[in-house]
């Protein structure tokens, strides 16, 4: 077809020829006469994010997916973070400012979760901001909050492998829950994995390292499958682990996955006496969505339970319900989010700033008597000394804890301390 | 001849007019912040004026612009990383999700700036030309072209998070700190990126002004309407729709090579089903048929995604659909159709005011 437009009216193509010509000219002779323009007036525009404290108050960053697939999760740990705000501001605030949250939606969307990090440091100037759940939301924003240095406190378990200087982890690192986690299964003999997760950057990283750590502990693998986030065809994978005959599944799926999974776990005629299940993404919420009749028995290994004893953990799970409702259960991302509160709150006191290189430089050594116990932040990797623990899901939709570590375990984010991950990173 | 002088005229205004805006009135008003976002809001804008000349005056519904738009931003970001990583050495993401010691085959190309450039825009061409071919050709239209195009926007998402240890997986390439050779921590750079975005537009849109001008763009129009009679006229609609695609193609990977400095990450979520009908929906709610209509739809959408969401970051998604139900029902021509209403309304006016005159006399 190209034949016949450009075979057009000799007397036609002249002009527009001309006009496109012309388009692109204006286009280039702009662009350059305002890029001068800019240069000169860079150097009074070039200045670094503010934090905001004027006023009583001082502004922090809640960024969670409040709408999209995570939100189900996400809007869990925003309620958590308000409520260690509250609490803080009823008992005078930090440095003799009040709290003002200023919570903005990633939409479970990578990108957005990078615009809402600008927005946040640039438009708002926060002091910090507490948020993120997935690994690929948090790369997303981590050059936002390098590149700014601003600070960010991500509240979830992860597969580790990093160690951002404007980032504080103070949920679990690898060595803190999946490592203990492989312990315990080789403890009680179960040596023959099998191993299925969701298609993203966790389930595969965290696969990679269980893969290393079976190799060097005499552990086998007898197969590996991945589902795509939020997909609920499990009859397949069902029936490869049932015919794999394995001792153990280790399971890295996120979400609603875990709801189809459970019940064609079940259809297939597995249990957890013929081979248990160990989660690492299914807490007190995700119990009461998949239902307990396809869980009980099952492992999980978390940091937190909402059974965990302590009177610091009883004083949480009260103030929670008593602020979201009585059937509202509390996991431990939600546990790791309120703590993260308290921990900035301690070290801004310690630095007597809100500084971010300040209140780095005050971290290491600060404690927070957590309602997992008391936690410890370790300043050279930024990450939290936890205790793991290893639960069994009840009848009653809470998970008592069958074993823990006995005392909070030094954060090893690359794993230097093991010598079967010297390959991983 | 008068009538075409004045839309000529008109023409050379509204280009002239959105050329102050953009680069003299949009960087002065607006923040360091504000203006990248409206980089972002421009990108998406670029892809509506493909989606214009496909959708709205070809008629091929192309819901799957995400794969275009992936393309170009891969391939952009790709160089970008390599660049990053400096000679000799391996992306970051690699080293940390990879076993490979050195670059993969596919990616060795992508370190010459020339190819890398010249890959944004001709990668998704050669992708739409040789789709097109296939599907044109066997005369799938409607509907099936629709799915078709979802079904690989799809498929590419969900081979991108597949592949972890050589593309970033989920998380896509993410931490770019450069472009070529220029900081993009600057905000000068910033700046000088957001002012390319905004030219590269306004091309795009003198390039497309030119095609639906054209005969050309007459023949697609005709296409549209009633493909058997340019059948019978002697003309092959497959081409016809061919080139409209590949156009679009070409315009989509540039606005994806441009997003990548700009936002500073590709990931799948930009590729898959959602963000393909997001873009299809920009256009639609400005007016597909409409070349401004269709790049300030796409604008206004992605600015009141943003809007919305800061001022409810918890209700917002309502907010966003009642406003496409509102838009799509009352004015299915798009915005667009309400400038359409007015000069009709207006002309009727003059024509009512004229006739009593006439009475008297």
């Amino acid at each position: 077809m190209s034949s016949g437009s450009s075979g057009s009216r000799s007397s036609r193509v002249p002009r527009r020829g001309f006009l496109a010509v012309g388009a692109a000219l204006t286009a280039v002779v702009t662009l350059s006469a305002c890029g001068a323009k800019t240069d000169a007036a860079g150097s009074s525009s070039d200045k670094a994010a503010k934090i905001d404290v004027s006023g009583d108050t001082v502004k922090v960053g809640l960024l969670n997916s409040l709408s999209g697939t995570m939100a189900i999760s996400e809007v869990t740990v925003r309620d958590s973070l308000k409520l260690a705000i509250d609490e803080i501001n009823a008992s005078g605030g930090v440095l003799g400012k009040k709290i003002k949250p200023i919570s903005e939606d990633g939409a479970s969307d990578w990108p957005t979760f990078a615009e809402k990090a600008q927005k946040l440091i640039k438009e708002d100037g926060v002091a910090a901001t507490f948020g993120c759940w997935t690994s690929a939301s948090r790369k997303a924003v981590k050059p936002v909050f390098e590149k700014n240095k601003s600070l960010l406190f991500y509240p979830v378990q992860y597969e580790g492998l990093e160690e951002s200087p404007y980032i504080f982890y103070t949920g679990a690192t690898t060595n803190q829950q999946i490592v203990p986690a492989l312990d315990y299964l080789k403890s009680k003999g179960l040596k023959k994995l099998y191993l299925v997760g969701s298609d993203y950057v966790f389930p595969r990283t965290a696969n990679k390292e269980i893969k290393a750590y079976a190799k060097a502990n005499g552990m086998t693998i007898l197969g590996e499958d991945y589902a795509p986030l939020g997909s609920t065809e499990f009859s397949t994978i069902a029936n490869k682990v049932k015919a794999s005959k394995a001792d153990a599944v280790f399971n890295t799926l996120n979400g609603d996955s875990n709801v189809a999974f459970f019940k064609e776990y079940k259809s297939a005629g597995l249990t957890a006496k013929s081979m248990p299940v160990v989660s690492v993404s299914i807490a007190e919420e995700e119990v009461k969505s998949i239902g307990t009749q396809y869980l009980a028995g099952q492992l999980t290994a978390w940091n937190y339970y909402q059974t965990t004893a302590g009177a610091a953990n009883a004083k949480f799970v009260k103030a929670y319900k008593a602020k979201y409702g009585q059937d509202k259960p509390t996991s431990d991302p939600m546990e790791a989010a309120y703590t993260s509160v308290y921990l900035w709150k301690a070290m801004v006191e310690k630095a007597k700033s809100f500084d971010p290189e300040k209140v780095k430089a005050a971290s290491d050594g600060i404690t927070f008597d957590a309602p997992e116990g008391k936690v410890t932040v370790d300043g050279a990797s930024q990450h939290v000394y936890k205790t793991a623990r290893i639960g069994e899901i009840g009848t009653d939709g809470q998970i008592k804890e069958v074993w823990n570590s006995g005392k909070p375990v030094k954060p090893d984010p690359f794993l230097k301390g093991y010598s079967w991950a010297s390959g991983l990173s | 001849m008068n009538v075409l002088k004045g839309r000529s005229v008109r023409a050379w205004a509204g280009f002239a007019g959105a050329a102050v805006l953009l680069f003299a009135i949009a960087p002065l008003a607006l923040s360091d912040f504000r203006l990248g976002l409206l980089a972002k809001y421009l990108c998406t804008a670029m892809v509506a004026v493909g989606i214009c000349l496909a959708w709205g005056r070809g008629g091929l519904l192309t819901l799957g612009q995400g794969v275009f738009f992936g393309l170009g931003g891969y391939a952009m970001a790709m160089h970008l990383k390599i660049a990053d990583a400096g000679p000799g050495n391996l992306p970051d993401f690699m080293q940390l999700y990879g076993t490979a010691t050195e670059l993969p085959w596919w990616w060795k190309p992508f370190e010459n700036p020339a190819f890398a450039l010249a890959a944004t825009v001709l990668l998704p061409m050669a992708v739409a030309a040789l789709l097109g071919l296939f599907i044109f050709r066997r005369r799938v239209k409607g509907a099936y072209f629709a799915i078709l195009s979802q079904a690989l926007a799809a498929a590419l998402a969900i081979w991108l998070i597949g592949q972890q240890a050589t593309t970033g997986g989920t998380n896509g390439l993410t931490d770019i700190q450069g472009f070529f050779g220029y900081s993009l921590d600057d905000p000068v750079n910033q700046r000088m990126v957001y002012f390319v975005i905004a030219a590269a537009l306004l091309l795009l849109m003198a390039i497309a002004r030119q095609l639906i001008n054209s005969r050309y763009g007459e023949l697609l129009v005709a296409v549209r309407d009633s493909e058997e009679r340019v059948r019978f006229l002697g003309y092959d609609p497959a081409n016809v729709k061919l080139v409209a695609y590949v156009v679009a193609a070409g315009m989509a990977g540039l606005a994806g090579a441009l997003f990548v400095p700009a936002v500073g990450i590709i990931s799948p979520a930009l590729i898959g089903i959602v963000p393909s009908i997001e873009f299809v929906i920009g256009a639609a709610v400005g007016g597909r048929a409409s070349l401004v209509g269709a790049v300030l739809g796409a604008i206004a959408v992605a600015w009141a995604k943003t809007a919305l969401s800061e001022e409810f970051p918890a209700a917002w998604t309502y907010f966003q659909g009642l406003l496409f139900i509102v838009a799509l029902a009352f004015l299915p021509g798009g915005l667009a159709s309400l400038a359409v209403l007015v000069r009709r309304r207006k002309a009727v006016e003059r024509k009512t005011a004229v006739i009593p005159v006439g009475e008297a006399a």
